[in-house]
């Protein structure tokens, strides 16, 4: 059974400074977050699975555009006929409502 | 001249009566209405020709006996009734004890567990036809993880003697030969002197590195019919041999490459084949100050020991092109499953790269099966155990000590301390992102479960891959049993009876059994529960619930995408849920207490509590936890 699916290299952040972000509909972000299946590799919350974590904090609209459509690192392509860029937006909107982990959980501890 | 009247044998009678019988039903009809032997007056009577007081039967149990195995794993057919019923009787049920499977791929999976935790071979059999068929799978896991397990079959080769239906089809010419290329050996024997020898070369063989399963067949004759009188077999003497060593010469040459080498690595994948192999790593690593890469076939080096580069190597530690591998000059790789992966990106960045192989794999020549991958490109490689040949290298490397070596090993070795140290806060770090999340996050289940059992004598029976690795990037393991590798074949549904195998083994010791296991595994052998209730195995198992054979999720998704069609049927097929499958009322329902499903994670430390109390008690537990996909 091939084990793959590694993760997605987030080296698209470079661009985040250089595109605008769209504010997307959050709501709708989290509906296609599931129905698309995004949450498979990365987990309902972005925290990361079999790929790597995407909330909080998530690249910026036109990034993830671009990365998803010729995504590396294992990850299968997402074209526009099956992701329009706007679920995209919506999506990384909901990514953007997730917050920061909590601090010193005793769980965690050494 | 008349024919000598052959003696009718117990089997003989008894197929005799059935006649044209065909089913073992019919076959007791059929004898309950024979008529019994007539009685003279005064004359006692004559026995009954089908009591046999000392089967062969019983003489094969001589032999296990001195094989000393502790258990036997079946799940019960009439080819190896004589074994079974001698096992029960004659042997007194002890060493072997005959454990209740629910099929013989369970009986051969916690076979495999078992080892991997007491570190000598149990037993299983199985009919030689259909009850191989359904153990195949697990020797497969066994062959390629190098697990010993002793099967015996039975088989009934005499065709004379198959007088029923059943009997012909559960007969085969040759019943090993299903399994002759993932087994390393296997016999017929024909007789009881052939059966000793073959049963004691059998586990000689076996208990070799590398070490495999062997088959050994039983006939049912030889089973059930009595030893003939004027036949006295013996059991030769067991005697292992030692496993091999490396030669000097190779051992001493590598001796000077890791000495001289600025960054060696050790990766270690099923190196410590007992508790010593993990102190001869630590041993080897602590004198070279090199880094160690856990591939976690075998639990070969402490988790948080300071020259532990595990984390560094990415997640899984399995064949990685993480850091530690990528900067070494010297790759030291021990009983590696795939060492062309290991070290396949690092040669493509640096050509002056060397890669020593210690491994007993080279030992091997079976070619039908691929497991070997592809081939390495090797520097110097010794065709030895890696284990056996430790001790001789690390003499080597001493004597290779020098004063300026040493300054610069202590120097490699804070730094890499260093960086095996925030690699650990990364991981908990990382944890801590969907901690609040439902359903639950496999790192809070993971954080959680340690907290509860970080002051026990705990032992972690199933394999991390499928949760991240999480309790190996947060939990401090230093010791051999706690934790056991995965299935070697990545075949689906080997876990749970692995993990029930192994907890018989850790019962006696008194140690806490752990296993998350996964649902879709559980549900192609869910019969072990019965198993462990029934054997009063404790084991605490917390469901991996993702709903999901998600592995296969993501396989369709990927593919889906590749072809452009949308993900919005990827379901169909991947998904275990619709309805959902109530695990706590499965394993009730075979006498394992258990609760759940549990999807809040807040509620999950109490659970954990309570099921560490009933596991203490010395049975099993269940919780059923719906949790992320991975």
């Amino acid at each position: 059974m091939k084990r793959y699916f590694a993760g997605l290299v987030l080296g698209a952040a470079l661009l985040a400074p250089l595109v605008a972000q769209d504010a997307g509909n959050a709501q709708n972000g989290k509906k296609l977050f599931l129905k698309n299946g995004c949450y498979e590799c990365h987990g309902t919350m972005g925290q990361g699975g079999a790929g790597p974590r995407l909330a909080p904090r998530p690249l910026a609209a036109a990034a993830l555009i671009a990365y998803v459509r010729k995504p590396g690192n294992g990850m299968p392509p997402y074209s526009a006929k099956v992701m329009p860029d706007a679920e995209v937006a919506d999506i990384r909107a909901y990514l953007a409502t997730i917050p920061e982990p909590p601090k010193d959980i005793p769980q965690l501890k050494p | 001249m008349a024919q000598p009247k052959k003696p009718v044998d117990r089997r003989g009678f008894l197929k005799g009566a059935a006649l044209a019988a065909s089913a073992p039903l019919a076959i007791a009809q059929q004898v309950r209405v024979t008529a019994p032997a007539k009685v003279t007056e005064n004359a006692p009577p004559a026995a009954d020709p089908r009591i046999t007081e000392r089967p062969g039967a019983d003489f094969m149990m001589d032999v296990f006996k001195a094989l000393n195995f502790e258990y036997c794993f079946a799940m019960p057919g009439s080819s190896f009734a004589g074994i079974h019923e001698s096992m029960i009787n004659y042997g007194g049920n002890s060493a072997p004890e005959y454990i209740t499977c629910c099929n013989e791929e369970s009986s051969v999976a916690m076979a495999c567990g078992y080892f991997k935790i007491e570190g000598r071979p149990a037993m299983a059999c199985a009919h030689g036809t259909v009850g191989l068929q359904h153990a195949t799978m697990a020797i497969y896991d066994a062959f390629c993880d190098r697990v010993p397990v002793y099967l015996v079959l039975g088989n009934t080769l005499d065709a004379a003697h198959r007088n029923s239906e059943v009997i012909w089809l559960h007969s085969v010419q040759d019943a090993a030969a299903m399994v002759r290329e993932i087994t390393k050996w296997d016999d017929t024997p024909q007789s009881l002197q052939h059966f000793a020898e073959s049963a004691v070369r059998a586990y000689k063989i076996m208990m070799t590195p590398p070490t495999m399963p062997v088959v050994l067949t039983a006939d049912t004759e030889l089973q059930e019919n009595a030893i003939p009188p004027n036949e006295h077999p013996r059991i030769p003497k067991v005697t292992l041999a030692a496993p091999p060593q490396g030669e000097t010469g190779a051992v001493n040459e590598a001796a000077k490459m890791l000495v001289a080498a600025e960054n060696p690595v050790i990766v270690a994948s099923r190196a410590a084949r007992t508790p010593n192999g993990l102190k001869l790593i630590v041993e080897l690593a602590e004198t070279l100050q090199a880094g160690v890469v856990d591939q976690h076939r075998r639990m070969n080096f402490p988790s948080r020991h300071p020259l532990n580069q595990t984390l560094r190597a990415g997640v899984a530690g399995k064949p990685t092109t993480g850091a530690p591998v990528m900067e070494a000059d010297v790759v030291l790789a021990l009983e590696s499953s795939d060492l062309y992966s290991t070290v396949r990106q690092a040669r493509q960045r640096n050509n002056a790269l060397k890669v020593i192989s210690i491994s007993s794999l080279d030992l091997n020549h079976k070619s039908n099966y691929q497991d070997f991958m592809r081939f390495p490109d090797v520097d110097l490689a010794i065709a030895a155990d890696a284990e056996a040949t430790l001790p001789s290298l690390i003499e080597a490397v001493k004597r290779l000590l020098t004063d300026d070596r040493r300054r610069a090993f202590e120097a490699r070795g804070a730094k890499l301390a260093k960086a095996g140290q925030q690699a650990q806060e990364k991981a908990r770090i990382d944890a801590a992102y969907g901690w609040e999340a439902s359903p639950i996050s496999t790192a809070r289940l993971s954080a959680e479960l340690w907290a509860q059992i970080k002051n026990e004598d705990w032992s972690l029976l199933s394999d991390t891959f499928w949760i991240r690795e999480w309790p190996l990037r947060l939990w401090n393991f230093d010791k051999h049993y706690q934790y056991i590798g995965g299935s070697g074949s990545e075949g689906v549904g080997y876990m749970a009876p692995a993990t029930v195998g192994a907890a018989l083994a850790n019962k006696k010791h008194g140690r806490l059994s752990i296993a998350i296991q996964t649902d879709g595994d559980l549900m192609v052998a869910n019969g072990v529960l019965w198993t462990a209730a029934h054997h009063r195995i404790p084991l605490l198992t917390i469901m991996h619930n993702n709903r999901a054979y998600h592995q296969e999720v993501m396989g369709i998704q990927g593919l889906a995408n590749r072809h452009n069609r949308g993900i919005d049927r990827i379901h169909i097929g991947t998904k275990i849920d619709d309805p959902n499958i109530d695990y706590a009322k499965l394993a009730q329902s075979m006498g394992v207490r258990a609760e759940g499903p549990i999807s809040d994670p807040r509620d999950l430390a109490d659970a954990i509590r309570r099921g560490i109390d009933v596991v203490k008690k010395g049975e099993p537990y269940l919780i059923d936890t719906v949790t992320q996909p991975r």
